[in-house]
């Protein structure tokens, strides 16, 4: 049985490795039900590497992951997804000749209900601009327009949880801001719940309800982010004040 | 100019065949950025298997169908059971088990069939109407042929949800695997489309140049200059690289080096392709940050 009740995600004693090199080390981690989570850190930390064990994805795990009251850890990236697990990952992951549509067309890939249709005009209403350029190449779009459209692609699966990684990483402000008040509507709007990993931690411990603080795979702060935010050594070694 | 009217016109009936061979190849190539050099190979066995269908006394398209889907199943097979276990190995690895491949499916076509040359039908009788004074009926039949199955690839590619996810994995196998696209078995399907139009081309080939376990080798060359001339990397251009492929060839060994010089031509072309344009005359650039 869960421990804590309501959470959608929860991890017990997670390890990840790339071959010999640990990465995390009994990560315990918690995703409220229609909460949005923030884990926070310096490079090389492990919170891309959080994001692919719970995915099952380029990492060797051991612990345990229970998302939605099933254990997923070991299930294989495709069975993760399909049970409601949308991943945005670092680097958007888009598919660069393929039109914008067709990029968004494989995030409804599993779905074989008759929602589809209506779902790309739900992302048109949060991203106007794909609307726009959905039959051009998507290689060709903005680093801003190519995280819409990953966020989008996530989207389209009607996932549970979404993961998003560093979705502000390389994007001018104005963007970055435009991106997390999407991200905040889509949460207050459908109650998905997100598990968010960022380097601008001002910004992610806005959005988020609560926040993590990795160091070198553990963990060594957990709190509501209200709470986070006001400490005075995170708000001196991440928030630069 | 009538002589030179058929050799153009055979040639691009030869061109449908390497066209064929070229897009299988283009097929593994963009999954795997390896030619199948067993691709020939397997168009061959599988044109026996429709010779021992025919042999049984089907009638040639029901021989024909039931080829295809040998082809498609027998190219899925290959890549589970033996390209799957070495999908991470160096490359020199795979290049050896594609010659492996090779060889052994040479022997088995040996073994089982021996190496007599033998005769194979063509479904398109040679008093049809739609014969000519330039081309035979075998080779409007065989364009025909050609064209339909690649069109259907084509259409298969562009607009079903299991050729974009195909082409998704193919391109992006982790972005893939992220909206839950089987990528393993995308592969394995790619295999088997790739093992089918190759057996079309084994299929049409074989009542011209006979039916033996070595038909395929010099057509796979062709292939592979069609392929490479188009774009190694482009659908689109392997397909048309083999029509050119197959008029330089014909139009070259009739008036330049000779019937018996002719194969030199796909090797000229590889190697001129390599040399000064190695993207192909439709390809891409491919621009590598390090």
């Amino acid at each position: 049985m869960s421990t804590n009740a309501g959470a959608i995600l929860e991890t017990r004693r997670l390890d990840a490795a790339y071959g010999p090199t640990r990465v995390l080390q009994a990560l315990d981690l918690a995703v409220p039900a229609g909460g949005i989570v923030t884990l926070l850190g310096a490079n090389g930390a492990g919170k891309t590497t959080t994001l692919r064990a719970i995915c099952n994805m380029m990492v060797h795990c051991a612990g345990e992951i229970h998302f939605a009251g099933r254990r997923i850890d070991g299930m294989a990236t495709e069975d993760v997804v399909r049970l409601g697990i949308g991943h945005v990952p670092d680097g958007r992951g888009t598919f660069v000749n393929l039109t914008v549509e067709e990029n968004l067309r494989l995030g409804a890939y599993t779905r074989r209900d008759r929602g589809v249709a209506q779902d790309f005009e739900r992302v048109y209403s949060y991203f106007p601009r794909l609307k726009e350029r959905f039959r051009q190449q998507a290689g060709t779009l903005s680093g801003g327009e190519q995280q819409m459209l990953a966020i989008s692609r996530a989207l389209m699966l009607r996932p549970k949880l979404l993961l998003l990684d560093e979705p502000s990483f390389g994007l001018a402000p104005l963007v970055v801001q435009e991106i997390f008040r999407i991200l905040r509507a889509i949460n207050q709007q459908e109650g998905m719940s997100m598990l968010l990993v960022e380097q601008n931690a001002s910004i992610a411990l806005e959005l988020a309800d609560q926040a993590y603080l990795l160091e070198t795979g553990r963990i060594i702060m957990a709190g509501p982010s209200r709470v986070i935010s006001s400490d005075e050594s995170v708000r001196r070694a991440y928030l630069g004040y | 100019m009538q002589a030179l009217m058929h050799q153009v016109l055979s040639g691009l009936a030869n061109g449908g065949i390497y066209a064929s061979i070229a897009l299988a190849l283009v097929m593994i190539y963009q999954a795997t950025h390896l030619v199948n050099f067993a691709q020939g190979e397997m168009a061959m066995f599988s044109t026996y298997v429709c010779w021992l269908l025919l042999q049984a006394g089907l009638s040639y398209w029901v021989a024909f169908v039931l080829t295809l889907g040998f082809a498609f199943v027998s190219g899925v097979a290959i890549e589970r059971v033996i390209i799957r276990p070495v999908e991470q190995a160096p490359v020199l690895t795979v290049v050896a088990v594609f010659i492996g491949l090779l060889l052994i499916i040479n022997g088995l076509a040996g073994w089982f069939f021996s190496y007599t040359i033998k005769a194979f039908p063509s479904p398109f009788p040679s008093d049809a109407w739609y014969g000519g004074p330039y081309m035979s009926p075998h080779e409007v039949g065989m364009i025909f042929v050609t064209v339909v199955v690649l069109a259907l690839v084509f259409a298969f590619f562009r607009f079903t949800p299991l050729g974009l996810a195909m082409r998704a994995a193919a391109q992006n196998p982790v972005s893939s695997r992220l909206v839950g696209v089987r990528v393993g078995w995308m592969l394995a399907l790619g295999w088997g489309l790739a093992g089918l139009i190759g057996s079309v081309a084994g299929m049409m080939a074989a009542p011209i140049v006979y039916l033996d376990p070595y038909m395929m080798t010099g057509i796979l060359l062709y292939g592979f200059a069609a392929a490479l001339l188009g774009g190694i990397d482009n659908p689109w251009g392997a397909v048309l690289g083999g029509p050119i492929v197959g008029v330089l060839e014909n139009v070259a060994g009739a008036y330049v080096v000779g019937t018996e010089l002719k194969l030199t031509v796909a090797l000229l072309i590889i190697v001129g392709v390599l040399v000064v344009r190695p993207s192909g005359l439709f390809g891409r650039v491919l621009v590598t940050r390090v």
